[in-house]
Formats: C-alpha cells, structure tokens, sequence
C-alpha cells in the first residue's frame, strides 16, 4: 500500500488543495475582473493547458509576478513560476516595439545619459507623452525616471584605484538603475561599505538582470544576458572568493530565483553568495564588533514600503533593522502591499488604471502620515510612489550614507 | 408506499438508462416507435459510467476475439462522426516493454489488419517523441487509431435525440414487477423512487437493458440469465500525463490501457469475479489500488509521483453462452436473447454482454427485432444522422459565443458540442463559475438543471463535470446546491441531504488512496463542510 508516499510530484501545482488564499492576496484580481487571479491562472490553468495548449488564455499577461501569491500559498505550490512559464511556453502574442524599448533597460540607458539634460526634458513634455501614448501606447500621465548625466560605470572608473586599496572586499551588482538613474545610490552604497573598511568592486561585465525582458516576452535575449551576469558572479565568488551585493531587490530577486525557475539557468553553485546590501551590512554588524559612527543630526521620519520582492525574499526585515539603527529616526512601517507599478507593466497604457487602481491604498496610506521620507529597496516602487503621492521616496542604503559620520 | 394506478400506454418499454437503453430509445423512437425507457436510478450510473471511456479501435481483442475487433473498429469510425463532441481522436500506441515478448507484436499487427484496422509498427524513438511519458524503454510501438470517448455525455446525448423524437425518459423509477398475460409480458410496474408511488406502464414489447442487473430482472419473469458479475477497477488521475491512449502489447491482462479522458487520465482495469449481492457496493480494494499503480508505472513511470484523484469500480455483464452452465466459454460479444424462442415468453427481449463501444450497434440489433415483434419495416438511421451536440463544427461554435471567457468556453464546448450556445445568456451571473477546477459555469449547470433530467448534484455532476476535477467538491458543491434551490429544483431540507450524499460519494472514491495531497484536501474539505458550514457528522450518516 502507498506505493507513491515517498515521492514528490515534479508537477508542483498538484499539491494546490484549492484553498484560494493566493487569489485573496493577489493585488491585480482585486482591482482587474480581466484576470482571473492566480489559482486559476496557474494551478486550475495548468492542468487544463496539460490537456490541450489551447486553455492558454492570453489574459494571464496582467500578472504582475508580485509572488504575493506564493507567500501567502500554505501548500509551497509556485503559483507566480507557473503562470510565469505558462506565458513562456503558450503566448503567442509578439512583444510590440513599444516592449522592446521598455524592456531593453541597457541600450536605451546607454542612448540617453549622454545627452541625459535632453532627454529628460523632453520626456516631460506633454506633446511628446502624447505621442508615446498614441503611438507607442505609453501612458501619458505615467512620469518617466530621470536619466543621469553620465553612467556610474564611468563616474566608478576615477575610484576604482582607491577602492581596490580596502582590507576587505565586496563585488557590487549596480543594475540599470543605479547605473542609468541613480548613480549617487551607488556612490552611497560604496561610501557605506567603505565605513566598515570594504572597497566595492564591479563585476567583470554586467547586464541587464532581465527582469523586464522576461514579463515582456524576450527570453531568448533574457537567457543571453542571464549567462552572462552568471559567468561574471562565478568569476567573482568561485575565483576571487568575493561575494554579490545588490541595492535592487527586483534585480537579487530575479537572479536568484527567476534565473533557475523560470530561464532554466542553473545557479545552484552561487546563489547564496549572491545577497541584498541591506542583508549583507545586517550580517555584517553582527559578526564583527564593528560600530557605524552615525551624525547626531536632526530627527528623521521616515515610512518603509516592503516590495513585493522583498516579501517575497523575505527580507525586508533587514533593511528596517538597519534603519532603526539611525539615532533620532523616526519609522513607521507601511502595510506590505503592491504599490501596482510591477517594473514596466504600469508603464503600459493598457494596465495604467490596474496599476493606479492597485496602489490606492498604499498612496492613502502615504499620504495620512507626516513623514520626510518614504523608503524602500525597489527602484520602480519609488517611482510610482514619487509619481503618485506627495513624498520623495529613498533607499535605505542612501538613508544610512546620509546618517553616517 | 402509495399504491396508485397510475397507467400509460406505449409501443416499447426499455428498462436501463445505460448506453444500450438510451442507444435503444433513440433508434426506436427515430423509426417511429412510440417509447418509454425507464431508468432505476440516473442515466448511465451502471457500466456505461464505470469504464476507461476507451474509444477502442478493436486492437485489443484483434488477437483473441476477431468479431469483437471489427465490430470496435466499425463503431469506433461511426461514433468518430455521430459523437465527435464526445469523442476525443487521440490514437493509441500499444507499447511493448523489455519483459514483452516481441514476437506478439507481428502476430498483433496481422491480426489488426485481418480484422481491418489500421495498425502501423513505429520506431519506439518516434513514439517517445509523440507520447513523451511513455517508458523510455520501450523496445516496440504500434500505433492503433484508438480514442476517448465520454459515455456520459455519449448517454445524455442518445437521451437528448429520442426525446426530441417523442420518448419518454423517466429516471429514478424501478422496475419491481413485469406484467404478464399468460405467456405474453404486457407492461411493467415500477417503484417511482422521487414519489414513492406505484405505477403501471404497458407495452406489447419490454426489453431487458439493465446490463448486469438485467439478471435480476429476468429473474422477475422466472428467466436464468448465465451472467458473471466481472469487477473491473481503475485509478484516476489528477490530470493528463499522457495525450495517446497507450496499452500493452501483450495478451490482455490487468491495468495495461492508460487512457487521456478530459482533464484526467485513468489507468485500468483490473479483472475479479463478484457475487452478485455485492454488484451495488462495489469498493476498489488495497490490492487492486497496488496492482493498478505497479503495472500503470511500468507503462507511464512518471504515475509513480502523479496524485491519485479516485479509485473506483464497474461490474461487466459477461454473459455464458447457454449450452455452458460452468460459465466457462465466457464472451464479451453482443448478447440478443428473444426469450419467446428461448423460453417461450412473448413480449420480452434481452441485450446484454457487448461493450460501450457497441452501444449503437446492440441498439440497432434490439431495435431490428423490436420492429419484427411490432410488424414495422422502419430503417436504422443512427449510424449516420449525427447526435445532437455533434452538428457543428467547433469553430462554429466557438465564434457564437466568442465573448464567453476563453477556458470557460473550450470546456463548455468540449462537454457540448453545438448546444453549448443554448445555455449562456452571456450575464457576468451566466458566465461565473460553480465549478473552478473543470470551468462549470452557472449558465451550464442552469441548461443541464433545465434540460437533462437532473434531480440532485450527483446527476449534475454526470451532466457537467462539477465536482469531478481535483478539489471533488470542495468549493462547487455547495455553489451548486444553492443554485438548485434557487432554481427552486430542490427544498432546503433536501440541499442537506443531497449535499451529504454527494460529498459522501466523493469521499467513497478517495477513500482507497487517500494519501499526499488527495488525503490533505480531503480534511480540508472535511473542515469546510463541517466546521464552517455546520454540516454534522450525523447528516453525513
């Protein structure tokens, strides 16, 4: 008898038991009747698309891959990873141009920041958001991210020398973001770790995490970049024994867990090494007796937002201890809920009202409190925050730099 | 018990509402006869909804029983285009594994080809290729034009046509007594299990089609019937891991046809003589749950780690030829007894043996000679006007109900064929869903409450499929019993009840492999049922 009670079905939506929590906490099921919320997308889905690939239903692309869904799941079934590999294998649907340019962070962040002053003034222009939005279906109340003037690759070429002179040593994952948008977060980040003694290192080529590549439907070139960011973090930790850090959430997120459930890139060997600044420093304090000279400055209120990738990670835990180290802070925790942006998905003309219609109640929430700052680890949280409520919204890393003696 | 004389008057009284009954009421009622079939439970609750749902191309007896082989293959080409909303054309491969003797499969093919069905040796590669969770050590593969077939939606759809043809289908009616006038049967009574009344009902031709329990009912006119009560038992799964029918090339033995039937996937059967006190309380034992997984497995490795849905079993009316009292020569052919040359009783016939497979064929057979009995010359018209549901193309379909949410409308489309744009009005109420596993959506389970003689969710769930995918009832069976009190086809008080009895009946399938997943959903539904809802253990008998 119980001839199958030792093994574990590789089909994991089997062990869903239809309890429907994941539909409950899903953020877009709430706002969008369009889509018909992860247990049908993805467990109830799969079994039908194993019987014919025509159940795919092409309204699966309103998932937003929050994971929320697999967090609140009691029964471990990857319900994200399913409907995420659903619309691999079954969309038919082409990316439009408009996916293109959205999810090809790298090039065109490489075409802007040299003529950066431009470009962001010209992306503010209402004719031009017209025309993104007629042409290319860009929503024109969406605000765009402002580039940089200069990359902080080529602004971390004049400290690259004096960063290699630190006893101790840690290799940084930028992303897009910090390199294209936010420079000072990574110069924070370095200006930080310096604090302990450590110099920051690239690696030996980065890409594009992929992330929006992969919700956009380019997997092929997702898998290429993938590769290539993997080789560069094994030179790093298997060679010269230095682990990841990362200031994005979605970025660690994506290499860690997207690259082998959903692009089949096996990380097995350094996924470990591969962890959030905020996680790094935390574990940092508590093995060394080291001590962070902090300013004695004025009060600060501040509120932090948990990502949905940082739920998912489960680590949001770190980034708030870190911040409750900050004398004279004042923090408040926001509820953990998706703030609707979801990378480049609210960036569509399509999803704008999903988007604004899932963050409502994080932006009230925002907006009751009397706060500086809000603060969060995912670089388009602060953009939608920034675009939707009142507030400017921060890293914690740059919080901390800015604590810091 | 009311003891009413209620009577009616009709040219032919069919007792059962299996295949064989509902195929007979409509080939009668299509040539004119005026027909009554009279049903002691629900349609299709005997064999017809205890099998693999096989559309057998005959390879499987081609070997050991040629006539029943080219009856399959003839049936199996007529029901592909009479049934084809019930008939998913998959193929079949029939593999043979290390253990097996390879020189069967040349004998297999000859014998495939005599009986005029299509049988091609293939390389195991290319078989692997089209059926990826085949053995991967398969040494041969011929490819067979095996199917699946739905027999509940094949009954309901016989059931459907001889209505529009003018039959009378009364369900849940028993026959307790057969009316005889000297050496001649003239009419039927029977117990009306929804009223509790008595009733009469006379014909001059009564015919025999309770499958096995037909022995029963020729013992009601003192007439043996040598029949073996033959318990087959299957195992369904979770959902499909394979999209070909595969089967062992070997002599027939237990579970070696692994059959795609909808969403699932059902590996069976197992083969045991039961006493026939036990042909209403079939339970699948250990042993047999053992022996179903240790040969599925062989066939299908990844079975191993698949969940089980149910087990569950169907008794196979073998019948004995006369001359053999031991019960010896048994065959699986098509049994037509006139027992007024047999025994001398005018007035009754009896079909049995056959398979679901040659449902249409015993119809057209019994129909032949009821026409003889009844001095008409009316042709056979089933194998060729299409059932209804099987008009019109899927496309067709497809595109009148086009803004019908995608999975829900293949579901319904496959389960329905063209009838599908009977049910929906289209309403955001319509278009939500009972059942969220199988895609059952108020709209559907309105046209079969409506439409197809339901009288409880038992009967819903053979029209629909509610409660038929992997929660087994856990969230649509009290949607389901809400609506039918809402359509007002059920009282509060029997909501209860009918609840219980359905959730019962699920549990009776889980029980002999629940374990896993199956186990862990088992108490959660037990915990809704009775810890939220409140419905007592009591109440659940």
């Amino acid at each position: 008898m119980n001839l199958q009670q030792h093994n574990i079905s590789d089909n994991n939506f089997e062990q869903c038991i239809k309890c429907t929590i994941c539909t409950v906490y899903c953020p877009v099921a709430a706002v969008n009747p369009n889509y018909p919320g992860p247990k049908q997308a993805g467990p109830d889905g799969e079994r039908l698309r194993l019987k014919k690939f025509n159940f795919y239903d092409e309204s699966l692309k309103y998932c937003i891959n929050c994971k929320r869904c697999e967090v609140a799941c009691p029964s471990n079934v990857k319900i994200g990873d399913i409907i995420q590999a659903a619309r691999i294998k079954y969309s038919k649907k082409q990316p439009k141009f408009r996916d293109y340019i959205l999810a090809n962070t790298d090039l065109v962040g490489t075409l802007s920041t040299p003529l950066a002053p431009i470009v962001n003034t010209t992306l503010g222009l209402k004719p031009v958001k017209a025309i993104l939005d007629g042409v290319m279906k860009i929503d024109h109340r969406r605000t765009f991210p402002k580039y940089a003037f200069g990359t902080f690759e080529s602004w971390y070429k004049k400290v690259a020398k004096k960063q290699a002179t630190y006893p101790g040593q840690v290799s940084y994952f930028h992303g897009c973001y910090v390199n294209y948008n936010n420079p000072q977060l990574g110069k924070d980040l370095i200006k930080v770790m310096n604090a302990f003694n450590i110099g920051v290192q690239l690696l030996e080529k980065e890409k594009c995490c992929g992330v929006a590549l992969i919700s956009n439907g380019l997997i092929k070139q997702a898998k290429k970049q993938a590769r290539t960011n993997i080789n560069s973090i094994r030179k790093s930790v298997l060679e010269k024994k230095l682990p990841v850090i990362a200031t994005s959430s979605t970025c660690t997120f994506t290499i860690r867990d997207e690259y082998p459930h959903l692009l089949d890139i096996d990380n097995a060997d350094i996924r470990e090494n591969v962890e959030l600044a905020t996680r790094y420093i935390y574990r940092l304090l508590g093995q060394k007796k080291t001590k962070l000279n902090f300013k004695t400055g004025k009060k600060i209120k501040v509120a932090y937002h948990t990502p949905c990738h940082m739920e998912k990670l489960g680590w949001a835990y770190y980034s708030i201890e870190l911040l409750k180290l900050i004398p004279n802070i004042e923090l408040t925790i926001l509820d953990s809920q998706c703030c609707g942006i979801a990378g480049t998905y609210g960036f569509k003309k399509e999803n704008y009202k999903t988007s604004q219609d899932i963050g409502e109640p994080l932006f009230k929430q925002i907006e009751a409190l009397d706060i500086d700052y809000v603060v969060t680890d995912c670089e388009t949280c602060k953009w939608q925050i920034e675009m939707s409520t009142s507030k400017q919204c921060e890293h914690p890393i740059s919080i901390l730099a800015n604590a810091l003696e | 018990m009311k003891q009413n004389e209620i009577t009616q008057s009709f040219d032919v009284i069919i007792i059962g509402g299996g295949a064989t009954g509902a195929g007979i009421a409509r080939d009668c009622s299509r040539r004119g006869i005026k027909t009554l079939l009279l049903e002691r439970l629900d349609i299709s609750t005997g064999a017809t909804g205890r099998n693999h749902g096989l559309l057998h191309s005959g390879a499987r007896y081609a070997v050991t029983d040629k006539e029943s082989a080219e009856e399959c293959i003839k049936e199996n080409m007529i029901l592909r285009k009479i049934a084809s909303h019930c008939v998913e054309e998959t193929d079949g491969l029939f593999l043979s594994l290390p253990e097996d003797d390879l020189s069967y499969q040349s004998k297999f093919v000859e014998a495939c080809n005599q009986a005029g069905i299509r049988a091609e040796i293939i390389d195991p590669k290319e078989a692997l290729r089209l059926e990826p969770s085949a053995n991967r050590n398969i040494i041969g593969a011929v490819r067979v034009p095996d199917g699946a077939v739905d027999p509940f939606r094949l009954t309901a759809s016989n059931v459907m046509d001889a209505k529009l043809h003018g039959a009378t289908i009364l369900t849940y009616q028993e026959v307790i007594k057969i009316i005889r006038e000297q050496n001649r049967v003239i009419g039927v009574k029977v117990l009306d299990h929804k009223t509790n009344e008595i009733k009469s009902y006379y014909a001059p031709v009564v015919v025999n089609a309770g499958g096995i329990w037909g022995h029963n009912i020729a013992k009601l006119v003192d007439i043996n019937i040598n029949m073996l009560p033959s318990k087959g038992a299957l195992l369904i799964f979770g959902h499909r891991v394979n999209n070909i029918v595969l089967n062992r090339c070997r002599k027939p033995a237990d579970a070696d046809i692994l059959v795609p039937g909808d969403t699932i996937c059902l590996i069976g059967t197992t083969s045991s003589k039961v006493p026939f006190e036990e042909i209403d309380h079939m339970r699948v034992t250990p042993e047999e749950v053992d022996v179903l997984l240790r040969e599925g497995e062989k066939m299908a490795p990844i079975l191993a780690q698949t969940r089980i849905l149910r087990a569950y079993a169907g008794v196979r009316p073998l019948v004995a030829s006369d001359n053999d009292p031991s019960g010896r020569s048994v065959s699986r052919g098509i049994v037509l007894l006139d027992h007024a040359t047999r025994d001398g009783l005018e007035g009754f016939i009896t079909i049995t043996g056959g398979k679901l497979m040659t449902y249409r064929l015993m119809a057209e057979w019994t129909t032949d000679l009821i026409c003889k009995k009844l001095n008409l010359s009316a042709i056979c018209t089933t194998a060729t006007e299409k059932l209804p549901g099987s008009r019109e193309s899927i496309e067709e379909i497809s595109k009148k109900i086009i803004s019908v949410p995608l999975t829900q409308r293949n579901s319904t489309i496959y389960r329905h064929g063209d009838m599908a744009d009977r049910f929906s009005e289209n309403t955001p109420l319509d278009n939500s869903l009972i059942c969220e596993c199988e895609e059952v959506s108020v709209g559907e389970a309105k046209y079969a409450l409506n439409e197809l003689d339901v009288n409880n969710l038992i009967d819903l769930r053979r029209r629909t499929r509610i409660g038929m995918g992997t929660c087994q009832g856990e969230l649509c069976a009290c949607r389901a019993a809400g609506l039918m009190s809402d359509m007002k086809k059920i009282c509060t008080n029997r909501a209860k009840a009918d609840l219980t009895s359905f959730l019962n009946e699920r549990w009776k399938g889980m029980f002999p492999i629940a374990w896993g997943d199956t186990l862990r959903e088992c108490e959660y539904t037990a915990w809704i049922y009775e810890g939220v809802c409140g419905l007592t253990s009591s109440s659940k008998k």
